[in-house]
């Protein structure tokens, strides 16, 4: 599969010396170069399938990403399929390359990334659908999906944004919802098959293939039908056989997939100089905002000499001096307390320091935060409260009280902690001004706390404040997203209120972004295809780089809706702050994530009543429905096992003989 | 309550070696800074036993010298490092080069049996290669530039523009080149190529590649339609009563021969 800008480019091809005569003129060239320690370069023709992954963000972002690292590997262990990496380039690149014709390319081998078979976009977020779309025309592939022929690779979305994958639903052959592991080297399977065999029926063939799988959504085998006011009327497969149903991927037993085993080490800055180690994936606390913790159920954790191995494995293969454990809530590992004293025995006295990016609030927290600082600074710990008000909490299923959390900041700040995080969201479902006060309440209560248990005046507490987005597959899907004109009145109203306060105001921080792209997430995220038309419209108006406060423009984004959506009776607001109702069909409604429609439907019914669910992990099941419809079950400790098993004996080879 | 820093073993440093390194092909677009991330995780990776400096936040002790602008290629630079035992050079050279990605090369690694090394980085030796430009009208830029006795260049510095002399510094300028060789850096460039040699005194501010493209395009109007590709070829003491750069690393050499 070939696309060439040029009569003499053999596929698989370096385009590097062409690129090189442009990274003079352009910002930190380092990030275009590739070279990473650990990184692979196999030969185009040893394999039968080439897989280009994309981070859809600069290299800075994309580089350190999880997901991207184990695909990589996953696929480049095997001996018939290889994988190279690609980022966003800055636009100052992006006009250059256009000058100078240089298509995107891959920083491993700079190869073309027209030229590969398959490339698979990982979306954390929706606001990197535009870098998609700049990605695949620099590559000179129509960025129309229908508009593709058999040279052309075919582009899989992945990632959670890709549980809906509507409003990208023009521009990607294929979407994968889930754990990605499994999904590329059935992907790789189908591709290679389908190539050794001649490329029967070509690229439709190779689509259909997938489809029929029921685990692969290709959006071209579904037809969305309207209704007369906007709404969809249903979405139906457009050939026989292919499923109405697509399923999500669940990775099971984490300890036989200990990815990235050779974490790829930049050369480049990045926004994680660390090494990161994934505890456990799935999250059943049940916070209703919360996507993540509901597209990835059921929890499956690591046990604890997985995670020691893959601490020590790591350490040794790229010299970092930190590790994350990382998982959606990590002080929730059943072993977590084991874990944390084990590694902080085993690193004492070494200039490693390990952390726990973790949210849960208790004194539990506390006691692994100070296990695991033993050597280092206590600069500051992250509580994530989430809601102002007692009532908020409850309707978004954050239960955690005003007590526990003052208990909770006590300790930290007694521990020799100076600075606390809180993180809160503004535009929850039925929050009132009175409810985002009350943020303002508790960081005075925290400090109050604060001086108290430390007995000093110069303990401070940042509170960060996002404008909540709802998301698909979460029983806030129903609900209306707060207008951008309200939120940025609550915040206004909030930052005034910890400003005019003399005693704690200026012990109390406050961070917070204005509402307006959250409106365009929103829109991006609960869309349909007609969505397209605007990503499209704004994309050729120039939108780069979203997620980017000096890139964004939301007049930009509200125009190209205005033209895009003109001859259609639904518009942003219709999108975004518009309550859906149970009948409606929502546009993801033929994907299956596990979770049960009615479970979700009555779990928004019990938010709206102030009713809260507990943690399945702890408790019986409350019956989402992810276990029974993906035939999966919660995996989690104790193992039993407390110590952990020495690192790998290594001999340093560079001692003189004296001392060896 | 306030926290001490951790009591430790501040372990000191017995030892201090000096590191010969290149910094080659496309990872010449690395920065200072990329590089010091790179040779800090390859010093771990390869268990040299780093000495680190004391408090909340211990930094291993590395001192770094002049180092090539990000762009240029350098075969000579050169960084300090302290152990806290002692090690072997060589098996240290092997160990850090197999450590750092390739592109950044270890050269040599000697024991530090002298003081004051960065004083001993006189000069440098640079190269630019300059696809696209014909011998003779490098060479007569060449002459231009040595024709004067002051060529001043502009220079965006921390506290605003500086305007400084480059003529000085330059201690030699030679022009060599082939006809009918292809320029590394695609087909537009024409077949000619020149060769720029340029040997400069270490001064301040110090006289940057940038600044003498800058200082050709002012005194002679020589302007490279395609990017040079410049590489620091040596970097050293100067041979008294020559424009020859020595080897930084004699001195230690010696110093250890005699004691040994």
């Amino acid at each position: 599969m070939a696309v060439t800008t040029s009569d003499t480019h053999v596929p698989g091809a370096s385009v590097f010396d062409r690129l090189e005569a442009l990274l003079p003129f352009v910002s930190k060239p380092i990030q275009y170069v590739g070279g990473e320690l650990n990184a692979v370069q196999k030969p185009w023709d040893s394999v039968d399938v080439h897989w280009a992954l994309m981070y859809p963000d600069a290299y800075e972002v994309g580089a350190p990403n999880q997901g991207v690292q184990i695909l990589y590997e996953v696929i480049n262990e095997r001996a018939d399929a290889l994988a190279e990496r690609t980022y966003a380039v800055w636009p100052d690149l992006e006009k250059l390359m256009r000058e100078h014709q240089v298509p995107q390319f891959t920083v491993d081998s700079h190869r073309a990334l027209g030229d590969f078979d398959v490339v698979g976009m990982s979306f954390s977020t929706e606001l990197g659908y535009t870098n998609m779309l700049t990605a695949i025309d620099l590559a000179g592939v129509p960025v129309l999906a229908a508009e593709r022929d058999d040279s052309h690779p075919i582009v899989v979305a992945g990632g959670h944004a890709a549980f809906n994958p509507e409003t990208i639903a023009e521009f990607v052959d294929a979407a994968v919802m889930g754990d990605g592991e499994e999904a590329v080297l059935l992907i790789t399977d189908i591709v290679r098959d389908w190539k050794n065999e001649g490329c029967p029926e070509g690229r439709v063939g190779l689509l259909r293939r997938l489809a029929l799988t029921g685990v692969i959504y290709v959006p071209r085998f579904y037809d969305v039908e309207y209704l007369e006011d906007g709404r969809i009327k249903r979405i139906v497969p457009n050939e026989a056989d292919i499923p109405w149903r697509v399923r999500k991927f669940t990775l099971m037993d984490l300890d036989s997939w200990p990815y990235p085993k050779a974490p790829l080490v930049p050369l480049a800055e990045t926004v994680h100089e660390r090494m990161s180690v994934e505890i456990f994936r799935g999250c059943t606390r049940g916070c209703r905002f919360c996507q993540a913790g509901m597209i990835t159920r059921p929890v499956r954790e690591r046990s604890i000499t997985g995670i020691a191995e893959m601490v020590d494995n790591g350490l040794c293969k790229t010299g970092y001096e930190e590790v994350g454990l990382l998982s959606l809530s990590s002080a929730d590992h059943t072993e977590i307390a084991e874990i944390a004293k084990g590694l902080a025995d085993r690193y004492q006295g070494t200039e490693t320091a390990l952390s726990l990016p973790s949210t849960r609030v208790d004194a539990f927290n506390i006691d692994l935060a100070n296990e695991l600082s033993r050597n280092g600074r206590r600069s500051g710990l992250t509580f994530a409260p989430e809601g102002g008000s007692e009532r908020m909490r409850k309707v978004i299923n954050k239960q955690v009280t005003e007590e526990d959390l003052i208990r909770t900041v006590s300790a930290a700040y007694g521990a020799g902690w100076r600075q606390v995080k809180l993180y809160f969201m503004v535009g929850l479902p039925t929050e009132t001004d009175e409810d985002v006060m009350q943020v303002a309440e508790l960081a005075r209560e925290v400090i109050k706390a604060g001086r108290a248990a430390s007995g000093r005046r110069d303990i401070r507490c940042t509170v960060s404040i996002g404008g909540f987005v709802p998301k698909p597959h979460t029983p806030f899907q129903w609900a209306g997203q707060l207008n951008h004109e309200a939120t940025d009145a609550r915040l206004h109203k909030l930052r005034d209120a910890i400003r005019a306060d003399r005693e704690y105001g200026k012990s109390i921080g406050l961070r917070y972004h204005d509402g307006k792209p959250g409106i365009v997430e929103g829109l991006l995220s609960r869309g349909d295809r007609r969505v397209g038309r605007v990503i499209l419209q704004a994309w050729r108006d120039g939108a780069r780089f979203d997620g980017w406060s000096e890139h964004f423009s939301f007049d930009r984004w509200m125009n190209a809706a205005a033209v895009a959506l003109a001859d259609e009776p639904v518009d942003v607001d219709w999108f975004t702050t518009r309550e859906r109702q149970q009948s409606e069909v929502l546009p993801w409604g033929h994907l299956d994530s596990g979770l049960d429609a009615d479970w979700l439907w009555e779990d928004w019914q019990d938010s709206l009543s102030e009713v809260g669910v507990e943690d399945c992990r702890w408790t019986p099941c409350f019956d989402c429905g992810v276990c029974d419809q993906m035939e999966t079950e919660i995996q989690v400790g104790p193992t039993g096992v407390v110590t952990l098993p020495m690192p790998t004996v290594r001999t340093t080879a560079v001692l003189a003989e004296i001392d060896a | 309550m306030s926290r001490k820093p951790p009591e430790r073993d501040v372990a000191l440093a017995v030892q201090k070696l000096r590191v010969h390194y290149a910094k080659r092909g496309r990872l010449r677009f690395s920065s200072h800074r990329d590089f010091q991330r790179a040779l800090e995780r390859a010093l771990r990776r390869a268990e040299v036993p780093m000495a680190y400096s004391a408090g909340f936040s211990p930094h291993p002790k590395i001192s770094y010298a002049n180092s090539a602008p990000t762009g240029v290629a350098s075969e000579a630079e050169y960084v300090e490092i302290g152990v806290t035992k002692q090690c072997d050079p060589e098996r240290m050279r092997i160990a850090l080069d197999d450590a750092l990605p390739a592109g950044l090369d270890v050269v040599d690694v000697v024991t530090a049996a002298t003081p004051d090394f960065v004083n001993r980085l006189e000069a440098s030796r640079w190269c630019f290669e300059l696809p696209g430009v014909d011998v003779s009208t490098a060479q007569a830029a060449a002459d231009a530039f040595l024709g004067h006795s002051e060529v001043i260049v502009e220079r965006l510095m921390k506290n605003g523009i500086r305007k400084f002399d480059t003529r000085e510094a330059v201690l030699s300028l030679t022009v060599s080149g082939e006809s009918g060789v292809s320029g590394s850096q695609g087909s537009g460039a024409g077949d000619s190529y020149a060769i720029l040699e340029v040997v400069t005194r270490h001064v301040t501010p110090s006289v940057r590649p940038d600044d003498l493209l800058a200082a050709l395009r002012i005194a002679a109007h020589l302007v490279p339609p395609v990017p040079p590709r410049v590489t620091r070829l040596a970097q050293g003491p100067l041979i008294p009563g020559s424009t020859e750069i020595g080897d930084p690393f004699a001195p230690d050499r010696a110093a250890l021969v005699s004691t040994n």
